[in-house]
């Protein structure tokens, strides 16, 4: 099962390498998202610190959204999909496999760039720091609940509106834990709490969205 | 009885605005369902009888033929 | 319609069966016969409930009347709850059991889970004018009630999608159930963030003594709502199963009766 697990992963990290432009446009949308905001609310760094983690997770989560939608498309056109469901391993396994690979090039990126971000909105080197610790913990949760998006909408009409009404309502716990930690922290509470209730979020949807995933799959392609 | 006469009922006591506003609104969606689910429901009897009346013309015209 | 020859083979003699009427030829006439007793109940629940509320409860002491919208606020926020449990619930028996009933029900309850969503948010904010002094407040019952909409919104917008019924109903039952799950979530995760922010530290149930008129009135009306999601459930429940079985031999017979201008079914 970890040798497939494996398998998928590197299969869909060299897929995406050999067409490197997708990736970057997911990146791209979360840079040009967040740097639009003090163009729209004003350039004091007083309101830019203190909207920063709701304007980096707001982009973080529109960012997956964009990209999400496509996770599933490439495989059903060429038919690998249907060789996925057909194929004796398990399904769900599967489904991880492509979300773990979808996160490592669509959800670390964000983390990795968002201290430059935070230059921009003028965060201590801590606020960011905290900023980052909250993206990688909750970014794998937006990227396992998106899955469940992509599978149920895939071959839709009008998908990428959909998979928003579907999803967005579900991202408002990891979005509240997520932007809530620097404003706790900056209230002298302590960012503990924030993260252990990201992570929670996180091991629930680790345990139930890559079986949602794989039942939506099956009865997409019924 | 709560009310001096009907013009003290319609002001509410000052918030007939909020009060009717909230009650008028309800009862105007829910007349609006209820039409909606009588309209739909009279669409799907129409398409069955439809559906029956024009098998029964095709099964005519293939007696005839 | 009940004895014609296909249920009687369908069902067995030997007493009576739940899932006798879980096939919609047979739950079809069922539904027609609850509809009248279900729309009196609804009517007198709401007569009752408005003269309570009107006529008989007192002014409130700190809020004045303008606590009166509690009669319609409470039972839509109660309804728009409960039908998303029920619908997850239809949804759930529909892929256990591969029930095609389970899921008309489900996609019947809906639009008027919606409906009870929206009426909340409504009167929540007209209450919360004369109350808070503004329309809107971020508290966490009002934040979820509206994400509540969404999800059912979500649902809808899902099953509109989808032309063919089978696809519709599975895939609008996994997000059903999914979004079941997360409610609880996200109502204790908009709670928590709603106390970080003290900002808006109001409750809607700031009397701790309410008259127990103002009580019986609201159940009165929570009633009400119940006998009327149920009975506009049975309608639009009964016209989907026209449109989806149109191909049957029971809608057929439908289609006959209704064909020889005896429209009664």
């Amino acid at each position: 099962m970890l040798s497939l697990f494996v398998s998928v992963v590197r299969r869909d990290l060299l897929l995406a390498w050999r067409r490197r432009s997708d990736v970057l446009t997911a990146l791209g949308f979360f840079l040009l998202v967040t740097s639009l905001f003090p163009l729209g609310v004003g350039p004091e760094p007083e309101q830019l610190s203190h909207i920063a983690a709701g304007v980096m997770w707001v982009a973080a989560l529109l960012a997956t959204l964009l990209s999400v939608s496509r996770l599933f498309e490439s495989d059903e056109a060429d038919g690998t999909l249907e060789q996925m469901l057909l194929s004796v391993e398990p399904l769900p396994v599967i489904v991880l496999g492509k979300v773990c690979a979808y996160w490592l090039l669509t959800g670390l990126p964000l983390v990795v760039i968002a201290p430059l971000i935070g230059l921009q909105f003028n965060l201590s080197a801590d606020e960011t720091l905290i900023v980052c610790a909250t993206l990688l913990v909750g970014t794998p949760s937006l990227s396992l609940l998106g899955a469940v998006g992509a599978s149920l909408t895939l071959g839709l009409r009008g998908g990428g509106a959909l998979i928003a009404l579907l999803v967005l309502p579900l991202y408002v716990p990891v979005l509240i834990f997520g932007a809530g930690a620097l404003d706790a922290w900056r209230a002298g509470l302590g960012i503990q709490s924030h993260l252990a209730l990201l992570s929670a979020v996180l091991l629930v949807a680790l345990a139930v969205c890559p079986l949602a995933s794989a039942t939506a799959l099956r009865i997409a392609q019924d | 009885m709560n009310w001096e006469s009907a013009s003290h009922f319609w002001a509410m006591g000052g918030y007939g605005f909020f009060v009717w506003g909230s009650y008028a609104v309800t009862a105007v969606l829910i007349a609006a369902e209820l039409a909606l689910v009588a309209r739909r429901m009279r669409a799907a009897r129409a398409g069955a009888a439809r559906d029956v009346a024009l098998e029964r013309i095709d099964a005519d015209r293939r007696g005839r033929a | 319609m009940s004895d014609s020859p296909l249920t009687a083979t369908r069902a067995p003699s030997s007493g009576f069966s739940l899932f006798h009427y879980a096939s919609p030829q047979t739950f079809f006439p069922l539904a027609g016969k609850l509809l009248w007793p279900t729309w009196i109940i609804a009517i007198v629940l709401t007569i009752a409930g408005l003269y309570t509320g009107f006529f008989i409860a007192p002014t409130d002491a700190t809020q004045g009347d303008s606590y009166r919208i509690i009669f319609i606020h409470v039972p839509a926020a109660w309804m728009s709850m409960v039908v998303y449990l029920v619908m997850a619930f239809w949804c759930a028996v529909g892929l256990i059991f591969n029930t095609r009933l389970s899921f008309m029900m489900s996609s019947a309850l809906a639009p008027t889970g919606a409906l009870w969503a929206f009426i909340a948010l409504w009167t929540g904010a007209l209450w919360g004018k004369p109350t808070w002094g503004t329309y809107w407040v971020w508290d966490a019952r009002l934040t979820s009630e509206l994400i509540l909409f969404f999800l059912y919104c979500g649902y809808m917008a899902l099953q509109a999608a989808i032309d063919d019924p089978r696809r519709a109903d599975r895939a609008g039952a996994l997000i059903a159930i999914v979004g079941a799950i997360n409610v609880p979530i996200i109502y204790f995760s908009v709670k928590w963030w709603n106390t970080l922010h003290q900002g808006a530290s109001v409750s809607l149930t700031q009397s701790p003594s309410m008259a127990s008129t103002m009580l019986t009135g609201m159940l009165l009306m929570a009633l009400a709502a119940w006998a009327y999601t149920i009975g506009v459930a049975l309608v639009r429940v009964r016209a989907i199963m026209i449109e989806r079985e149109r191909h049957t031999d029971w809608v057929r017979q439908l289609g006959n009766a209704a064909q020889a201008g005896d429209i009664k079914a």
